[in-house]
């Protein structure tokens, strides 16, 4: 079976200025790729590109095995749009009603979607009385018509609650068991880092990074920090024991090192552990390693 | 065909609740029967019925208001959904452009023909009621009826175009405010002018035919008016329109939605939303 989503060197120009460079990845079926970076990245560009919705210079994209845009990859690509919108007259079933009838679907089934995202209880109120989160899950119900083989999805817990957030990515969960490649984008990196199998930053138009978390932990070798909280009184103690440590605030003493040098390290803390109220490790988070690919390329 | 009649469906309620269509159908009646009422006074002498001068005084007013009615349903049918952000996702569902311009469009010509039809009809009501002997007339009112909605789909259609090519419901609309403008009421004062200072010469024998032609809401009169036993009640551009054979404004009444229809797909397929 064709992968639901090759692309290789891509190369997208708005006029003078380099949207895309050379940018290349794929999909399998049932993995959920998290696509980072900074605004004007590139991210929502390369997804309308693969939704067929703007045309690119150079490099190839295949979707499903089709071309991007063709009547082949639409019928199996969903997409949530940032900031979805709606028309304000309409109610939320009649709009998912809408949507089925142009995927040649059933329109009784709406009631059923709009359920699995929360909403049944203002399926019938026009969209234009809806909360931002509630029109975030109307666009997230028309995504989940017709089992897409890929899901794209820009931003997709923008506008939503902690809760939303967890039964959103519950449901991304189902999908992807079910073989669905899911292509999101967002930056809200604790949930990412979470609730994904790969992560793609980009930068500047540029594929700087790509694999699971684990793999650009490794790549990146950011330090890891140990934060060391002295017992009352022995502040000077432990500083004298270890020199290596940068005085915080409250007295805490901050130790950077290295992944491989970090259990000797701890050893050498626990040593001391009479004198120590608290120990916290503190592995590079997400944050870190973002930050460390998107500005090692904007140097 | 099942998608063009979902987009169909869709913009038809949508219009519903826009009051569009009690706006429309509103304003054809209240025309109709203020025409009906005041054709209704001189006939009794002039030797036709009562209906055929109706259907005379109802054609002069479906020039302006089917075109108007036309251009306002639809400047925002392309331009709305851009301004809205809605035109990203609905382009990546399995339906064309075209699909989605004829689906727009079968909505508002619903609408536009209920309008007319009701408009007309109480008209022909009032005419039938205060001249039972009117009957005859019935041919050119049916005529009329369907001339119109034909006049409609091409002004319906030349919306969508402005609608795509402005990209912004408020440039959209004044596109279609200028397009009435020219194409119904400068349109004509210029071939008026043209006749006046030609003073029947070649130019107005040669050059006028085809000037009426090319202008859809003047194919729609002279169709009309050279069709109805009524034209000298209509006088004015109705006796220069005998010169026409009616086929041809027949011809061009057909032509103009399929060309207008097919510049809109056109403009659209231009939209990278």
């Amino acid at each position: 079976m064709t992968p639901p989503l090759t692309i290789s060197r891509l190369t997208k120009r708005f006029q003078t200025v380099e949207a895309l460079k050379d940018v290349s990845l794929s999909l399998q079926p049932g993995m959920r790729a998290a696509l980072l970076g900074h605004n004007g990245a590139g991210k929502s560009t390369m997804m309308k590109i693969i939704l067929g919705l703007i045309p690119h210079e150079a490099g190839d994209v295949s979707v499903c095995g089709f071309r991007p845009g063709s009547a082949e990859a639409r019928a199996q690509v969903a997409y949530l749009p940032e900031n979805v919108a709606f028309h304000p007259s309409l109610t939320g079933e009649e709009q998912i009603r809408h949507y089925l009838a142009l995927r040649g679907e059933s329109p009784r089934r709406a009631g059923e979607l709009l359920e699995r995202v929360g909403l049944g209880h203002a399926a019938g109120r026009r969209i234009g009385t809806y909360s931002k989160g509630m029109r975030q899950r109307v666009g997230l119900a028309q995504t989940l018509i017709g089992r897409p083989r890929l899901l794209v999805l820009d931003e997709p817990t923008s506008g939503l609650d902690p809760v939303s957030r967890r039964d959103f990515y519950d449901l991304l969960d189902t999908l992807a068991a079910d073989g669905t490649a899911i292509l999101l984008s967002s930056h809200v990196l604790t949930e990412v880092e979470a609730r994904t199998d790969s992560i793609l930053i980009l930068s500047e138009g540029r594929l700087v990074a790509e694999g699971t978390l684990a793999t650009l932990r490794a790549r990146a070798a950011l330090p890891v920090t140990l934060v060391v909280r002295p017992a009352a009184g022995a502040g000077t103690l432990l500083s004298d024991a270890l020199p290596e440590g940068v005085k915080g605030e409250g007295g805490v003493l901050r130790i950077t090192c290295t992944q491989e040098d970090k259990l000797q390290r701890i050893a050498r803390v626990a040593a001391l552990s009479a004198h120590i109220a608290d120990l916290d490790v503190n592995p590079p988070s997400l944050e870190d390693i973002y930050s460390h690919f998107s500005r090692r390329d904007g140097q | 065909m099942s998608r063009i009649f979902a987009t169909a469906a869709t913009e038809f309620r949508i219009a519903f609740r826009n009051r569009w269509v009690t706006i429309a159908t509103g304003m054809m009646v209240l025309f109709a029967l203020v025409l009906a009422a005041a054709g209704a006074a001189p006939t009794g002498d002039v030797g036709i019925d009562r209906l055929s001068v109706t259907v005379a005084s109802l054609t002069s007013l479906a020039v302006y208001l089917v075109p108007l009615l036309a251009l306002l349903m639809s400047f925002d049918a392309v331009a709305g959904e851009v301004e809205r952000g809605t035109l990203p996702l609905l382009l990546t569902y399995p339906v064309s452009r075209f699909e989605i311009l004829l689906g727009k469009l079968i909505a508002h010509l619903a609408i536009l023909s209920l309008a007319v039809s009701l408009g007309y009809g109480a008209a022909a009501l009032v005419s039938l009621w205060s001249d039972p002997g009117t009957a005859s007339g019935i041919a050119s009112l049916f005529r009329l009826t369907w001339s119109s909605v034909l006049l409609g789909a091409t002004f319906l259609g030349t919306g969508y175009c402005l609608s795509s090519l402005a990209r912004r419901p408020s440039g959209a609309a004044g596109f279609a405010i200028a397009l009435w403008l020219v194409a119904v009421v400068l349109y004509d004062l210029a071939l008026l002018a043209l006749i006046v200072s030609d003073g029947g010469g070649e130019l107005t024998t040669k050059a006028l035919p085809v000037a009426l032609l090319a202008n859809p809401a003047d194919a729609f009169r002279v169709f009309n008016l050279s069709a109805a036993a009524a034209v000298a009640a209509a006088g004015g551009i109705g006796s220069a329109a005998n010169a026409i054979p009616l086929w041809q404004s027949a011809a061009s009444l057909a032509l103009w939605p399929v060309l207008a229809i097919l510049a809109a797909t056109a403009a659209f397929r231009r939209i990278t939303p």
